[in-house]
């Protein structure tokens, strides 16, 4: 309608071009695509110009690092609100679960681990690839495990977590503990999913981005805790 | 003339392709009613998808609101047929109190999650930013699904509340405990908010899903040559609307683990000393602070209003350069306005929070932060303006919705500074005054942002036009209803006109306004019967609109208007153009326009 003669030239003959296109034809194209998708990776966030020289980053990866951030924020608004609701009144002091220094340690070796299988991966050393992601996963529930030693534990000397007469300062403990070892069994889910696939004789897996991708939510996690356990220790000071 | 054939099917090139183990995936299925309509994994048709169950709760959510008006209109009044429909929650003809709170509640909730987030950012972010940024599709086309399979399992939730015994949540949409913590505080606590919580909590996944994508599509599958400075405004507003969405749904997310804790196992991070008069009992709960949950609440509640509000902007900002046929006015001061809106949206939550006990000192702080907003605001209406400015006008249906836009902008924007001091906020708080403010300046401006992006890019929608002259009938009656509905408010809520009341003939102050309330809720029902209007334009255009004919009915210079009329999977057939300058050449060097795909001449100006 209000196209000027021009501009509708250029294009539809590009239009025109195309109606007969067969399938073989198309194919080519998506590998011409993919060669542009390649390129476009290149045009880095936020940079105004495209600046090929800076590293690329996979999209799946990016996707991670994006749903990490509302990971955090969402135990940000957990511990502020405990910061909040500790300034107000019937507030109970109580010391954390001597345990908890165990599942630091369990978790963090577990990171090691984790660091090691993705190291072995990428050396194509799968026997060792399997048995560290392995390690990881059973460390990763040997963790979830001490966490909830630590809660029979507070209970057992009287600290109720949850139900009629538990202290909110006890609760929020529970569910931000309980929030993160839930985090932590979703890795545990994720590398229950690579040992399977590492064993599946269909099809080869070459790329490390899965891996990459799963370590780097294990050290999220790992870190998510270690902020965790510095806060509640100080700040219930 | 369309390409549909050629492409359906096996024009599923995700952008994983190139990367996804190295291989690649044949596709040799067949494209079905199922897979193209139904699990469709193209953002297009997802978009519509989006759109049009919004569509369906606008028409929930609005009859709801027509029903409520009754009540406050006529409350004297009995209507026979409202108990054929409605049953025991309008016995004798008239909606029984636990029914308006219901239909209060669940008209908000509703509106603000289901139609102007879901639908508005859910239908455009999803059809322009593949189109708008030169890509195949989003970064994840696989979530992209997830997220609208997410929102309509929160849809039907919702809906299902409406039909239990006990009837949805009526505790208001922004469900402050006691009344959201407490099965026996309300009938509506009962059922209807555990269904609510479930609806809310499949929402906010469902957005989290569509928010990663929009984010990682806007910054890694631009065309060559789209940098981040030639974006059309849309996909920046889309953008900032995406990381305001991704940092506080999870907040709101956490203040409901703790309320469904609260709820469900006995704890108090929300309630403390309560008494509950129906079931004569004194509950155990000690030391929890229902202000808490109000922190949570609008440390969400605040950036959600500009997650509705921002892709309005960007839509009005493209469809006043197009259709004012000149470039928008400071292009960079609007993604710097943008930017700031974003980041203080993150820093005024309390001022919905001046009358709980907040300390002054702190209080004041907010005021300041809050009216800082205004600084932005006022830039982006000073570039609309300049933009429409002397320019050479076509008054498109979406045009004029755009320019509606502005204009409800500026007035809703100006009762913003006023509950922006506290010291008037005191006296505001939780009046008509609140609810005029809020309906302008969000409600209607982004449903008329909403209009304009539907009347606009229908055409490459569905490769039609939708009715002209219906069009203009729909904006102008929606206009004037809308500021005739929504002004005098204002002098209800300075005469202290308390919001959700069920029955205000009952107070001597404010017989007053028993003729206004009549008059309100009668323009109320015309402009809703003007909807209807619409969705008969929608919806006939779809099968006999005028067809499109060019590539490029309003002469833009966005890629998305270089896709065929009817763009297959994949958007492009062949390679997607490349990018040589930013999206509003409009009248340069005698020219009307210059689309982004053409390079720069030796001889240009610059702008
Ligand atoms: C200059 C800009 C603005 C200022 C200073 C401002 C200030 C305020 C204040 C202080 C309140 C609280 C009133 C009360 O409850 O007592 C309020 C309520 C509200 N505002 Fe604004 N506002 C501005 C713009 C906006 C915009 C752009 C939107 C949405 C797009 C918006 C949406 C709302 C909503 C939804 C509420 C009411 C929520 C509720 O209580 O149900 N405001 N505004
Ligand atoms: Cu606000």
């Amino acid at each position: 309608m209000f196209g000027s003669g021009k501009e509708v030239d250029t294009q539809s003959s590009a239009r025109s071009n195309l109606r007969f296109r067969t399938r073989k034809t198309y194919n080519l194209q998506r590998t011409k695509y993919n060669v542009q998708l390649r390129k476009n990776l290149n045009v880095m966030i936020m940079s105004t110009v495209t600046s090929p020289e800076r590293k690329r980053i996979h999209p799946h990866k990016f996707t991670m690092w994006l749903a990490l951030g509302s990971i955090i924020m969402m135990f940000a608004a957990l511990t502020s609100a405990y910061i909040v609701k500790k300034e107000q009144s019937n507030w109970l002091l109580f010391p954390l679960p001597k345990i908890f220094w165990y599942s630091t340690l369990v978790i963090l070796f577990s990171s090691l681990t984790m660091f090691l299988s993705a190291k072995a991966f990428k050396a194509r050393d799968m026997v060792k690839y399997r048995t560290l992601i392995t390690l990881t996963a059973v460390l990763g529930i040997l963790f979830g495990a001490l966490q909830w030693t630590g809660f029979t534990d507070l209970q057992l000397h009287g600290v109720k977590i949850f139900g009629v007469g538990s202290n909110a300062s006890a609760s929020f403990l529970g569910i931000i503990v309980g929030l993160h070892v839930v985090h932590v069994l979703g890795g545990v889910i994720a590398l229950l999913v690579l040992f399977f696939r590492a064993f599946s004789n269909k099809q080869k897996i070459y790329s490390p981005v899965p891996v990459e991708i799963v370590s780097t939510y294990w050290h999220f996690v790992d870190i998510l805790w270690i902020y965790l356990f510095i806060f509640l220790s100080f700040v219930n000071r | 003339m369309s390409n549909d054939a050629v492409l359906h099917g096996d024009a599923v090139v995700l952008p994983h392709s190139g990367v996804h183990h190295g291989e690649h995936h044949e596709h040799h299925h067949h494209e079905t009613f199922i897979t193209k309509y139904v699990f469709s994994q193209d953002h297009k048709m997802i978009a519509k998808q989006f759109l049009i169950t919004g569509m369906v709760w606008a028409v929930i959510g609005g009859l709801m609101s027509v029903l409520f008006r009754l009540q406050l209109g006529y409350p004297d009044a009995t209507f026979p047929w409202l108990e054929d429909i409605l049953g025991k929650w309008a016995k004798g003809g008239r909606i029984s109190a636990e029914a308006y709170y219901a239909l209060v509640t669940t008209h908000g909730t509703v509106l603000v999650f289901f139609v102007l987030t879901a639908g508005l950012s859910g239908t455009f972010a999803n059809f322009l930013i593949p189109l708008q940024v030169g890509a195949r599709d989003m970064a994840s086309p696989m979530m992209n699904m997830l997220s609208y399979w997410f929102f309509l399992a929160a849809s039907v939730v919702m809906l299902s509340s409406i039909f239990v015994e006990t009837g949805p949540f009526s505790g208001g949409w922004t469900a402050y405990p006691p009344l959201s913590a407490l099965g026996d505080a309300s009938p509506g606590s009962k059922t209807g908010m555990d269904l609510w919580l479930t609806s809310m909590a499949l929402f906010v996944v469902s957005q989290l899903l569509a928010g990663i994508n929009y984010i990682s599509t806007v910054l890694n599958l631009r065309t060559k040559g789209m940098s981040m400075t030639r974006l059309p405004l849309t996909i920046w507003a889309l953008f900032f609307t995406a990381v305001l969405g991704l940092l506080s749904f999870p907040v709101l997310f956490s203040g409901f683990i703790l309320l469904i804790f609260d709820r469900n196992f006995g704890t108090s991070f929300y309630l403390s000393d309560i008494f509950i008069a129906s079931t004569n009992k004194a509950l155990p709960n000690e030391g929890g602070s229902a202000i808490l949950y109000q922190h949570l609440f609008w440390f969400l509640g605040h950036p959600e209003v500009y997650i509705i509000l921002l892709p309005a902007m960007g839509m009005v900002s493209e469809i006043l350069s197009t259709n004012a046929r000149k470039p928008i006015f400071g292009y960079m001061a609007m993604i710097g306005s943008l930017f700031a809106i974003a980041i203080l949206a993150f820093l005024v939550w309390a001022h919905h929070m001046f009358v709980t006990g907040l300390n002054p000192f702190l209080g004041s702080i907010f005021v300041l932060l809050t009216l800082l907003i205004a600084v932005p605001s006022a830039i982006k209406v000073f570039n609309w303006l300049t933009t429409l400015w002397r320019g050479n006008i076509r008054f498109t249906p979406g045009m004029l919705f755009a320019i509606g836009f502005v204009s409800l902008f500026i007035s809703g924007g100006l009762t913003g500074i006023w509950l922006g001091n506290s010291a008037l906020d005191i006296h505001l708080h939780d009046t008509y005054f609140v609810i005029a403010h809020f309906h302008i300046v969000m409600g209607v401006a982004s449903m008329f942002g909403m209009f304009a992006g539907i009347y606009h890019w229908y055409p490459k929608m569905y490769g039609r036009y939708m009715n002209n002259t219906l069009g203009y009938i729909h904006f102008w009656l929606t206009m004037i209803g809308a500021y005739l509905i929504f002004w005098p408010m204002h002098y209800e809520g300075l005469a202290g006109m308390p919001r959700r009341y069920y029955d205000y003939s009952v107070w001597e102050s404010f017989k007053q306004f028993a003729e206004l309330n009549k008059f309100i809720s009668t323009v109320v029902i015309i402009v809703f019967a003007v909807q209807l209007l619409f969705l008969f334009n929608f919806f006939y255009s779809i099968f006999k609109g005028r067809k499109v004919t060019t590539l490029n009915p309003w002469g833009s210079t966005t890629l998305e208007w270089t896709t065929p009329i009817h763009p297959g999977h994949g958007n492009w057939v062949g390679e997607i153009p490349e990018v040589h300058r930013w999206a509003y050449d409009y009248g340069k060097d005698g020219q009307e326009f210059i689309p982004q795909t053409q390079p720069v001449g030796e001889h240009e100006s610059h702008h």
